[in-house]
């Protein structure tokens, strides 16, 4: 069977510095795969390889048994991959709403013929989609904080709203880079339901980069390490926790 | 902005504008062109604010876009004698169209740049643009270079001017707050994460300066059929940059406000200038009119703007509370 | 081949004049990230400081005469330093938190105010500069005309790009300049006041402007109140080609602004001469969208 996503000896240099150093990965459908590594391993670099926002220096990337390669992020994105970011990246002045609304131009039959002149079609297809928007966001439970503006949310929210956005997007894969960052014990248990309930829910892989490593141990059901780029260990949770490469690479040289 | 009832309104300001056309000859025809500038003001102030205030690129170029509609739509119109009523508005509004694709296909080419440069360097790149512009018509022998280009019809009116700015309003308006739109705005926003979310930020950029330059053009042939006279230093980087205080001062991506703007900034001159003929008020004695603000007008204006940047960054109509941009 | 030297030589002059005005954009932008859009009528204001120094300084030092030109460049460029000085603190200062556009909307504002202020207090008819250098016999080299204020122009940029270099390279204070160009919020923590910096930057640009504005004026002796517009203009395009924010850039933007522009208008057409420096612009940045020696700035994502 062939994997949703699949990198092959993918590599990309800044420079000097290989950030990510002939990674293979396989990531299969509504599979939920941890990538974990030590601060500057190369974790966001592959985020970014897989979403376009880099070009591989040398490797392959195929998503869907095509390749992305040359691919611009935005039609990565309409091709099924849908990202949160680590430093998190919401549209500020938009409102919640609209910070979920923007993206569903994505599923959006009309174009802007339809927009400017505002026929039966038109209205009955915004009608739609704000009810879409309205759905996810309750979900959520963010519905309530529908006209705020994105920036005003408390960092928890404005991370799950994130990830709200994403789900938008209809992907078939999902990246959440870092999720749990700067949460606390409660956050993080009910982030840890959210990802599980999104995976059922939607049917969709997920790949997680995350340092909190209770998180990640707790719910994927399968981990890549990457130490200085190189992927140095793979596997189920408990197999890579006593892999001595791992703790070794954590504990420092 | 609720925008359901649009295009009533649309039609609505359409119909205002054709009846005060009606109208005209009972205005008092200093009070008719400043309506005119007004409505060319709009027109200017609510396309750059696509550019500007929505998709947060720098345009410093808006009136090198009006040259290339006012030029254009002049050469068409002047290849025309006198004609009647009819057959005169059916022309001028072809000119006008022809205007703003001509100006539409500039910004077409100043918009590929966008795509590369950001910020500061697209400012000063759009700039050139306008200023490459103004020299290439000071260059046209055909259009009368430096001296500038009579053009024969003063065909604008208040239907045309009003009318024309109700389109643009419309236009940026409907787009700007359809689920499509909302596009421009993550532009601005986020660039990286528009593009993480499927927003092609290339289609968007192009299009708001596709967009902009054509109104911008519409504008440039009201102009041109209202003064009856142009020249290329009439729209120098001076002019581009009264339009981008006009979109400031109404807070960026703030329609309602920048029509306000445009409003009053093309007002304030006109009303220091009336300031400055009157001889007769209390206090004033014969020999010490007013007649200084006429001398110290753009000194009071320039002034008026440092204070205005100081006290009221956020633009003077912007309901938001500083407190709320944290 | 001499005729072409002859514009080298013209289009060095000139060069060298934008290249002086580039450097205060480029340094301002460095340390503040923004426009000074007023730069360019900090150079008109230095031109009128000498128009109207002059027969004061006659006094002392009889016009024209070495002395007495020296003693003009730098009381007018003491002159401007203060101005320069006082438009940070009294216009961009309030501004140091907002977004860059609202100071560059500031700027605009300034730069319109002491234009029109220019107009109502100089007048706007343009004025004869006085001549304060000794007009020296053409030097001829090999059928080449020397012209002696083109000669002094190079010179003089030469004094005073070394002297910059002196200061931002080797003394504390522009050691602290680089720091705060460099990571403001760092440097602030080592204990540079930044405030100090930013005035002194504004000084030092400003003085140059000064310096470029009496150059002109010896060189191009008509000068008006809005004699800073174009000039500015282009020594602003000058800092952005040669990447802004670095000062051999603005130095080296300003020259090739100043060949090109008078080499095309001397062989090509005069009247395209005000499109030229935004033509080699667009082209330079369309292919170096951070100039030619500027840092491509990478987003982190
Ligand atoms: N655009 C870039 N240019 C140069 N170097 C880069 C760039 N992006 C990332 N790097 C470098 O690549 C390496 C990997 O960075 P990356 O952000 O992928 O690490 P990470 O695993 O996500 O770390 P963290 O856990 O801290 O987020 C780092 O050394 C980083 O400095
Ligand atoms: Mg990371």
């Amino acid at each position: 069977m062939s994997a949703l996503l699949q990198l092959e000896k993918t590599t990309i240099r800044f420079g000097g510095l290989t950030a990510v150093s002939e990674l293979d990965l396989q990531i299969g459908k509504s599979e939920l795969v941890g990538l974990i590594g030590p601060n500057g391993a190369g974790k966001t670099t592959a985020f970014n390889l897989i979403t376009g926002v880099y070009q591989p220096t040398s490797g392959e990337i195929n998503f869907d048994g095509q390749s992305t390669v040359g691919c611009k992020p935005y039609q990565i994105t309409k091709r099924g991959i849908a990202r949160t970011f680590q430093n998190i990246r919401l549209f500020p002045s938009l409102t919640v709403f609209d910070n979920v609304r923007a993206v569903f131009h994505l599923h959006l039959r009309g174009d802007v013929r339809h927009a400017l002149w505002r026929g039966k079609g038109y209205h009955a297809e915004e009608k739609s989609v704000a009810d879409r928007v309205l759905e996810l966001l309750e979900i959520f439970q963010l519905g309530r904080f529908r006209d705020e503006p994105a920036k005003s949310l408390s960092y928890g929210d404005q991370r799950r709203l994130e990830i709200v956005r994403a789900l938008a997007a209809q992907p078939k894969l999902l990246l959440l880079d870092e999720p749990a960052a700067g949460m606390n014990a409660t956050e993080k248990v009910e982030l840890t339901r959210l990802i599980r309930f999104i995976k059922d829910k939607f049917q969709i892989s997920i790949l997680l980069v995350e340092h909190d490593m209770k998180l990640v141990m707790e719910i994927c059901e399968r981990i890549a390490v990457l130490d200085y780029g190189v992927k140095i260990a793979e596997g189920k949770p408990d197999e890579v926790r006593a892999n001595p490469k791992v703790i070794a690479a954590y504990l420092g040289d | 902005m609720n925008f359901r009832h649009a295009k009533t309104f649309l039609l609505g300001a359409i119909a205002l504008g054709f009846l005060a056309s009606l109208f005209a000859d009972r205005i008092n025809p200093y009070w008719l062109f400043i309506f005119y500038d007004i409505g060319i003001s709009i027109v200017m102030a609510v396309s750059l604010n696509l550019i500007n205030g929505y998709t947060g690129q720098f345009s410093l170029g808006h009136a090198g876009f009006m040259a290339v509609g006012a030029y254009s739509s002049a050469v068409i119109t002047n290849q025309f004698g006198d004609l009647s009523f009819l057959a005169a508005n059916g022309i001028f509004a072809v000119a006008l169209l022809a205007g703003g694709l001509a100006a539409a296909l500039a910004g077409l080419l100043v918009g590929i740049p966008s795509l590369r440069l950001r910020g500061d360097y697209l400012a000063i790149v759009t700039l050139g643009f306008g200023e490459i512009i103004r020299v290439i018509l000071q260059n046209m022998d055909k259009v009368g270079g430096a001296r500038g280009l009579s053009v024969m019809h003063g065909w604008t009116n208040l239907f045309w001017t009003f009318g024309l700015a109700a389109v643009t309003v419309y236009v940026v308006a409907s787009l700007v707050n359809s689920t499509y739109g909302r596009g421009f705005i993550a532009v601005r926003d986020d660039e990286v994460a528009a593009e993480a979310m499927g927003i092609n930020t290339t289609k968007y950029k192009v299009t708001a300066f596709v967009v902009g330059a054509f109104f911008a053009g519409i504008a440039g042939g009201l102009y041109a059929h209202s003064k009856q006279f142009i020249t290329p230093g009439g729209f120098g980087f001076m002019q581009s940059i009264a339009f981008v205080v006009m979109v400031i001062l109404g807070g960026m991506g703030n329609t309602i406000g920048v029509i306000l703007a445009a409003i009053l900034l093309t007002l304030l001159p006109e009303g220091l200038r009336m300031l400055s003929g009157i001889e007769h008020l209390p206090g004033l004695t014969a020999e010490r009119p007013l007649g200084w603000i006429g001398d110290t007008r753009m000194i009071i204006y320039s002034l008026l703007l440092i204070v205005l940047m100081l006290t009221r960054p956020q633009g003077l109509f912007s309901l938001k509370k500083s407190s709320v941009q944290k | 081949m001499t005729e072409f030297f002859q514009q080298l030589i013209n289009g060095l002059a000139f060069g060298s004049i934008l290249a002086l005005i580039a450097i205060g954009y480029t340094m301002v932008y460095g340390i503040l990230r923004f426009i000074n859009f007023a730069h360019g009528d900090v150079f008109m204001l230095g031109a009128f400081a000498g128009f109207y120094l002059a027969p004061k300084i006659a006094t002392v030092f009889p016009l024209p005469s070495i002395a007495g030109a020296i003693a003009v460049l730098i009381v007018s460029m003491l002159i401007c330093a203060a101005l320069g000085v006082a438009i940070e603190r009294l216009a961009y200062r309030p501004l140091r938190k907002r977004p860059k556009l609202t100071v560059l909307i500031t700027a605009i504002g300034v730069s319109l105010f002491i234009e029109y202020a220019g107009q109502f207090f100089f007048g706007a008819a343009p004025k004869k500069f006085p001549d304060i250098l000794p007009v020296l016999p053409i030097t001829k080299i090999g059928g080449l005309s020397l012209n002696s204020n083109q000669l002094i122009v190079l010179a003089v940029t030469l004094i005073l790009l070394v002297a910059l270099r002196f200061i931002v390279m080797k003394t504390k204070i522009g050691t602290a300049m680089r720091a705060v160009s460099f990571n403001p919020e760092a440097a602030a923590l080592m204990g540079v006041n930044t405030d100090v910096v930013i005035s002194f930057t504004f000084a030092l640009g400003s003085a140059l402007a000064a310096a470029a504005g009496i150059l002109w004026a010896v060189n191009y002796p008509s000068i008006d109140p809005l004699m800073g517009i174009l000039p500015g203009l282009k020594a602003f395009v000058a800092a952005v080609l040669g990447g802004i924010g670095n000062l051999p850039g603005a130095a080296l933007g300003g020259l090739i602004i100043g060949v090109t522009e008078t080499l095309v208008s001397g062989y090509i057409s005069s009247t395209y001469r005000d499109a030229i420096a935004f033509a080699v612009l667009i082209l330079i940045l369309l292919v170096r969208p951070s100039g030619l020696l500027g840092k491509k700035e990478i987003e982190k994502v």
